[in-house]
């Protein structure tokens, strides 16, 4: 089949008057939800699911909802960059260095790369769905439970630089991640475990509302308990002439490039992993990035590579999404199931046929994607000036605003004052653990990847009736498990070929976990 | 216009839609008492699910086809199979007839599986709307092409079949837990995997984690046309077609004595009024008898499963015995 003829009529579709309003519509609903803490793209997409009835436009309905989610990825990282509120799990990494380069008058440039690298990623990773939707299905279902354990296992060691200046702070926030994540129905045997007897645990603890418990609400007591030291307001802007008309300076551009193109690499493929979704791919483009870089003194600091990498990984990551959704029916993440809905609502039904069935529809769906990704550019980048504004907003206002919004989202997204009050809680550890000088991000990640590890390894476990061989059995386990090893081992490699040459070791370890 | 006449021109205009209404419709017959105020509509799961789907499609015929003059809400309390819903109607809703709930044959087993502290004859049982068979495949290169060779199997080497399918507890397992009583097999020795969603069991069954797998009849349509797995049956009375182009074989066909349907309904918190249970269930036969109804049912390939007052009631009993049992003989009751 001719891909390019294909495309060419889904883009003959969606340029249309009609079609790029709902796109536009769409990205900028997306980019205002995407802004409130515990909002995200699924939740706005669910909600605006019974307009899409009385639409009874597929065609008009799915650009919407493209535009919905480039826009609140978008949105969920501009409020990461300026005020460390990340409003789900894909832009927490984001927020690591993003915040700090608003905090040093940078917030412009990391909101350009952020936008330019979204516009980057978003491009080349629909032109991958275009291309290579069907062979990277037929891949995506290779992988059995015992692979991603060992994908899971390989994705933690490799994120280890997460865990930040001292490991034993790291290790508790991880391990404190962790916990929260097996609160709850346990997924394979149905039993409750650490509920203490609540209905309101059983479901566990949404990952929405730990982070926006953790950042926008931590953040919030954070600030108010030191109001008295600091400034009035954060630099809004660069000091110096020059800078009030470019976005990103050439050194900006010059080392943000590759981290897009990295990004992109990564987030696609993670995306169309069955249990992929869009926050490991940018957890590992940052460590990636903050390893390779050639200033990784900066990082911690606001080094602009941790934002361009994770941000065009999140935006790869969606396209990547679509790949099993359109392809096999099989939704990878809360967006693509509420879009799978969507889907079933039309009466259509993805899979190996809908190429063929509804070609029309497909080809618009992927055309609208290039659509919104250049919509949401054109809209974006003028908007930066305006979002930056809101870092004048005096303290207190500001604050109290993100704590309306915040408690709004997450009884928006629950739909349950006891959900409202567990985020107030783990706020209040927020509080604690910045006070203390822990790491907030660990967290985040144990509660990501735990609850994946423990399932797929029991899953692996039952389905080889407890056979542990089932782990080495197979190429693909055996190869991600051996690079999990050698994660491991690369950061000792100096000292260990040091000692066996038998002199005494010079260099300390490599990279992973360093001081920064 | 003064407050009278605008009254006056209101109560005329009423009369003239209530008139047209009785024209063109003797059942519906103009603007009835209930429901008198805004109509909630509890969905106690995430959107998008089953239930979500069947809540926002009794919303849109219920407005498209002017069944009420009040609006209807739909609103989402996600969790545990829905019994965690279950449990804000009964406490927060008692005695609320304008807030209705729907739920099915999962929150039944959750409410067993999850020791839920609110049981569901605790809330008012209004009708019981439609009902999907469950199918269950096989990978196109698996060895099994009869629900009985597989069940044999099952029979002798329990740990060489791996099941997957939904939730611990839900409907896909008490299938097979019904389907190993039914076989002489050991319902406790059934290995079977949860997955979260069709999705997720999707791609183990096509990697080959699983032997078969068990699911709504829709689920696997797609894949089952594209001949990239088997249906071995369907679950219900009257075989359907999940995908071959002619209708499955049933397993009560194919000589085990088993049926089992997914059903949706529709409940009223505890504590409402004789007249207003009686209400509420003209107001849902009232819907289900509207032609947008019908037309809703067949787009989304539902089959009509239509149970009201007290045979629903009766039927909301007997299940809850059924699976309570199967779920015990399972382990997890």
């Amino acid at each position: 089949m001719n891909v390019f003829g294909d495309l060419l009529s889904g883009f003959g579709t969606v340029l249309t008057p009609e079609y790029l309003l709902y796109a536009a519509i769409g990205v900028t609903l997306g980019t205002f939800v995407g802004v409130l803490p515990g909002i995200g793209p699924a939740l706005t997409i669910a909600l605006l699911l019974p307009v899409t009835f009385s639409l009874d436009d597929p065609i008009g309905t799915f650009i919407m909802f493209a535009g919905i989610y480039y826009g609140a990825m978008y949105g969920g990282s501009t409020t990461s960059i300026l005020l460390n509120t990340p409003g789900e799990s894909a832009s927490v990494a984001t927020a690591i260095e993003g915040y700090q380069m608003a905090r040093r008058g940078r917030a412009k440039a990391a909101l350009a790369t952020a936008a330019i690298g979204s516009f980057v990623a978003g491009t080349i990773s629909t032109l991958l769905l275009s291309l290579f939707a069907q062979p990277v299905a037929k891949l995506a279902t290779t992988f059995r439970a015992a692979d991603y354990f060992a994908l899971a296992l390989l994705a933690m060691v490799a994120v280890t630089a997460l865990v930040g200046r001292s490991l034993v702070r790291g290790l508790l926030s991880l391990i404190f991640g962790l916990f929260l994540g097996v609160i709850g129905i346990d997924g394979l045997t149905g039993q409750a475990r650490f509920t203490f007897g609540t209905m309101e645990l059983l479901e566990g603890i949404d990952v929405v509302v730990v982070i926006v418990g953790l950042f926008a609400i931590g953040e919030t007591l954070f600030v108010a308990s030191r109001m008295h030291h600091l400034p009035e307001h954060v630099t809004p802007l660069e000091s110096g002439a020059g800078n009030h008309k470019s976005w990103m300076s050439r050194d900006d551009w010059r080392r943000s490039w590759a981290p897009w193109l990295r990004g992109t690499a990564v987030g696609f493929p993670f995306g169309a992993l069955p249990s992929g979704g869009a926050d490991v791919p940018t957890f590992l483009s940052y460590t990636y990035e903050k390893h390779r870089s050639k200033n990784r003194e900066q990082f911690g600091k606001g080094a602009i590579e941790g934002v361009a990498g994770p941000e065009a990984a999140n935006n790869a990551a969606f396209s990547g999404v679509l790949v099993p959704l359109l392809t096999l029916g099989i939704p990878t993440s809360a967006t693509a199931a509420v879009m799978l809905a969507a889907f079933q609502i039309f009466n259509l039904q993805p899979g190996p046929q809908l190429f063929d069935n509804s070609p029309e529809l497909v080809w618009a769906l992927i055309a609208s994607l290039y659509v919104g990704n250049v919509l949401l550019l054109a809209l974006n980048l003028p908007l930066i000036r305006v979002w930056v504004k809101v870092l004048q907003i005096p303290r207190p206002i500001l604050y109290a605003g993100i704590l309306v919004f915040a408690t709004l989202g997450v009884y928006a997204s629950t739909g349950s004052v006891n959900q409202v009050f567990i985020a107030y809680g783990i706020g209040v550890i927020g509080f604690g653990m910045r006070h203390f000088d822990f790491p907030i991000a660990p967290v985040i990640l144990g509660l990501i990847l735990g609850p994946m590890m423990e399932l797929q390894f029991r899953r692996a476990l039952v389905l080889s009736n407890g056979d542990l061989t089932v782990f080495v059995s197979r190429p693909l386990t055996a190869i991600l498990l051996a690079l999990v090893v050698v994660a491991l081992l690369v950061p000792y490699l100096p000292r260990i070929v040091a000692r066996l040459r038998g002199r005494p070791a010079e260099s300390k370890r490599l990279t992973f976990a360093e001081d920064d | 216009m003064n407050r009278r006449t605008f009254a006056a021109t209101a109560a005329v205009a009423l009369l003239a839609t209530a008139t047209a209404g009785c024209q063109k419709d003797t059942a519906g017959g103009g603007s009835a008492e209930y429901p008198s105020k805004t109509l909630q509509l509890m969905v106690p799961a995430a959107p998008g699910g089953g239930w979500d789907l069947t809540a926002r499609t009794m919303q849109k015929t219920m407005t498209d086809g002017k069944l009420l003059d009040q609006p209807v809400e739909v609103y989402n309390v996600t969790g545990a199979a829905g019994t965690i819903g279950l449990a804000q109607l009964v406490s927060k809703n008692k005695g609320d007839a304008h807030h209705l709930m729907v739920m099915g044959l999962v929150m039944v087993g959750g409410v067993v599986a999850n020791k839920s502290p609110v049981k569901l004859d605790q809330v008012t049982p209004i009708a019981t709307l439609t009902a999907e068979q469950e199918v269950i495949v096989v990978p196109a290169n698996s060895k099994y092409t009869s629900l009985e060779q597989l069940m044999a199997d099952a029979k002798a080497n329990p740990a060489s079949i791996n099941w997957g399918g939904g939730s611990a507890g839900g409907t896909d397992q008490i299938l097979v837990g019904l389907l190993a009583k039914a076989a002489g097999a050991d319902p406790k020795a059934m290995k079977y995997v949860a997955y979260s969603g069709g999705g997720e069991a999707k791609a183990a069954l096509l990697a080959g984690d699983l032997t078969a797998a068990v699911s709504g009849q829709s689920e696997f349509k797609d894949l089952v046309s594209a001949g990239k797995v088997r249906a071995l049956a369907v679950s219900g009375t009257n075989g359907v077609d999940v995908g071959e182009g002619k209708p499955a074989k049933t397993i009560k066909e194919q000589g085990l004595d088993v049926e089992l349907m997914n059903w949706r309904g529709v409940v009223a918190p505890p504590g409402i009024s004789d007249a207003d249970k009686t209400a509420v269930t003209a107001f849902i036969d009232k819907l289900h008898s509207s032609s947008g109804w019908t037309d809703a049912m067949k787009a989304q390939g539902w089959e009509d499963f239509y149970k009201s007052g007290d045979e629903a009631a009766a039927y909301f009993t007997a299940e809850n015995e059924r699976i309570t049992s199967v779920l015990t003989d399972i382990g997890l009751g």
